[in-house]
């Protein structure tokens, strides 16, 4: 029994590519017109330009950023390895997104639930705007800012397999969780897929990169298990002032993910950028007023991980709430997230670097947040919350985040155990206590 | 011939230096080290995981000395490490078996 389940896990990936191929091109079989421009529309160099320096500001939120975040959060030993993980993801996701996960992200809807393989490697995407996906800049602007958040969402979930993932295992696991859980997520919300279609409400990504990083890092800490030394051993972070350095990169750069996300220098680009700072700001000094009460000492660590869940919860909402709204996201984030965080020692799995507690966290209460204070009169394009008259919304943004999370969750873990048959997933607990960074790399970060 | 062990609090070092040298000690090493006595060490919160940690950074100080020069460093070093406070350290004398010095091959007392 158990050799037929090894070589079904061993030949299942190719099994899985080629039923998926297959699925693409049959569904495709009855292709749609992309939706033609309105003959007013043409490119504006203020709206191309600012979704250009976006990518940049979301390129800097990997690396750095992310980088430098986790990295001071790990142990001296697995600093390089883990900072390797956000810079190896980056560039693995970036050419699947050309080839084709642009294309099944956001190419022409196949049953609500995919984009087809007409926009495999790029093909028709240049400098003719898309009439929904931005009508005042290229094409490939959109498709190379939407690239960057492809790669940022698993460079989060590598916060939950920190210190312990072999760095095969990573790879394999980027490739194939990039085309089928983030390609069709993102379709669902943004591609034209069901979701949108039911009128969900995701600005910048809540579902699409928190929720979705948060539910698959369950995935992880679950399938992958606890580091050695868990609770026993210490694991304090090694390089607070990276972390900050990271916090404030991901801060700065977040402007660029959220405002970008308005497609254009516009008014919902500002109120994007401003709800965005505000959030973090008020769910960083949550953070700290209830770390304080609880413990007794308000922490660095506490305030960068709040303004870090602050930004988050925003996200999905970002572009759809006033300022005020946003102080009252930001508040609640910084307090849920913490107690999220703070009961996971409770419920005993080892999501590392909390990709659960702020980024699933922050995801799920950002698209609720986004249903009960979303304003249409803010941004037309948006629609009104259940404060504005609208109590639908909220059950929209519900589906979404139970959609969200049993999809990634599950997908996840079955592409875990997958790479798992494929490759192995976890280092030998001698590499584990030598560290990822000699191990992996043969490298050591300080002498 | 003997070598003074005195393991003092990190920011008594530069005192104590000093006032060896003007007692005529012409040279030391000096190690960052860990440890407790009695001092208890501190609390670290990260995230919600609380971290005891027992031990406390110190500094060595090892000089080599004559068998007659011991009592006045021994004083020298508890008059300057001295705070009063719980953690301020201890001397340790040890049996020098030889002495050399690299640079002439001296032996004995003259290599201190």
């Amino acid at each position: 029994m158990t050799a037929i389940v090894t070589k079904v896990a061993k030949y299942g990936v190719l099994i899985l590519g080629v039923v998926g191929c297959v699925l693409v091109w049959a569904t495709g079989a009855s292709s749609q017109e992309a939706s033609p421009l309105p003959a007013s529309a043409k490119i504006d160099s203020g709206d191309t330009a600012w979704v250009l320096a976006s990518s940049a500001l979301v390129l800097a939120m990997i690396v750095p950023g992310l980088a430098l975040f986790y990295g001071g959060l790990v142990r001296s030993k697995n600093v390089i390895g883990t900072m390797m993980h956000s810079f190896i993801i980056l560039c693995v996701v970036s050419l699947i997104w050309v080839l084709f996960g642009y294309s099944l992200a956001f190419g022409p809807d196949r049953g609500g639930v995919i984009g087809g393989l007409d926009w495999a490697a790029l093909s028709g995407v240049g400098s003719v705007p898309h009439a929904t996906y931005g009508p005042t800049i290229p094409h490939l602007a959109f498709a190379v800012f939407q690239l960057l958040f492809a790669a940022f969402t698993p460079a989060l979930i590598a916060g939950a397999f920190a210190e312990r993932m072999k760095f095969s295992a990573v790879l394999l696991f980027t490739i194939l969780w990039s085309i089928f859980i983030y390609c069709p997520l993102a379709h669902w919300l943004w591609g034209g897929g069901w979701l949108s279609k039911l009128g969900a409400l995701d600005f910048a990504g809540g579902a699409v990169v928190h929720t979705n990083s948060g539910a698959a890092a369950l995935a992880c800490a679950v399938v992958l298990g606890r580091r050695r030394g868990w609770r026993t051993d210490y694991m304090a972070p090694h390089n607070l002032p990276f972390v900050l350095v990271g916090t404030g990169l991901l801060w700065v750069g977040w402007f660029g993910f959220n405002a970008g996300s308005a497609r254009g220098a516009n008014a919902v680009a500002v109120g994007a950028l401003a709800a965005t700072h505000l959030a973090a700001s008020t769910a960083a000094l949550a953070w700290m007023m209830v770390e304080w009460m609880h413990r007794g000492k308000p922490t660095v660590l506490g305030v960068a991980s709040g303004a870090v869940a602050g930004l988050a919860t925003v996200t999905p909402g970002a572009g759809f709430v006033g300022p005020l709204s946003a102080v009252l996201i930001g508040g609640a984030a910084g307090v849920l997230s913490y107690f999220a965080i703070v009961s996971k020692g409770k419920i005993g799995y080892d999501d590392a670097l909390d990709v659960v507690g702020i980024h699933g966290v922050g995801g799920i209460l950002g698209l609720l947040a986004t249903g009960l204070l979303a304003c249409k009169a803010l941004n037309p394009a948006g629609a009104d919350g259940v404060f504005f008259g609208n109590p639908a919304q909220f059950g929209i943004q519900t589906l979404t985040v139970v959609s969200a999370v049993v999809f990634s969750f599950v997908g996840t873990y079955v592409i875990l155990k997958l790479v798992d048959g494929l490759t192995g997933l976890r280092i030998t607990p001698d590499e584990e206590a030598t560290g990822l960074d000699i191990s992996q790399h043969s490298e050591r970060a300080y002498s | 011939m003997k070598l003074v062990e005195a393991i003092i609090k990190p920011f008594k070092l530069d005192e104590v230096k000093d006032a060896l040298l003007e007692i005529g000690i012409q040279g030391m090493t000096v190690t960052e080290v860990k440890g407790f006595g009695r001092q208890k060490g501190h609390k670290e919160t990260y995230r919600g995981t609380e971290y005891t940690i027992e031990f406390v950074p110190k500094v060595k100080i090892e000089v080599a000395v004559t068998d007659g020069q011991v009592s006045r460093v021994i004083e020298t070093i508890t008059r300057m490490a001295k705070t009063g406070s719980i953690g301020d350290g201890k001397i340790f004398v040890r049996d020098l078996g030889a002495v050399v010095r690299i640079r002439t091959g001296e032996t004995g007392e003259s290599a201190l």
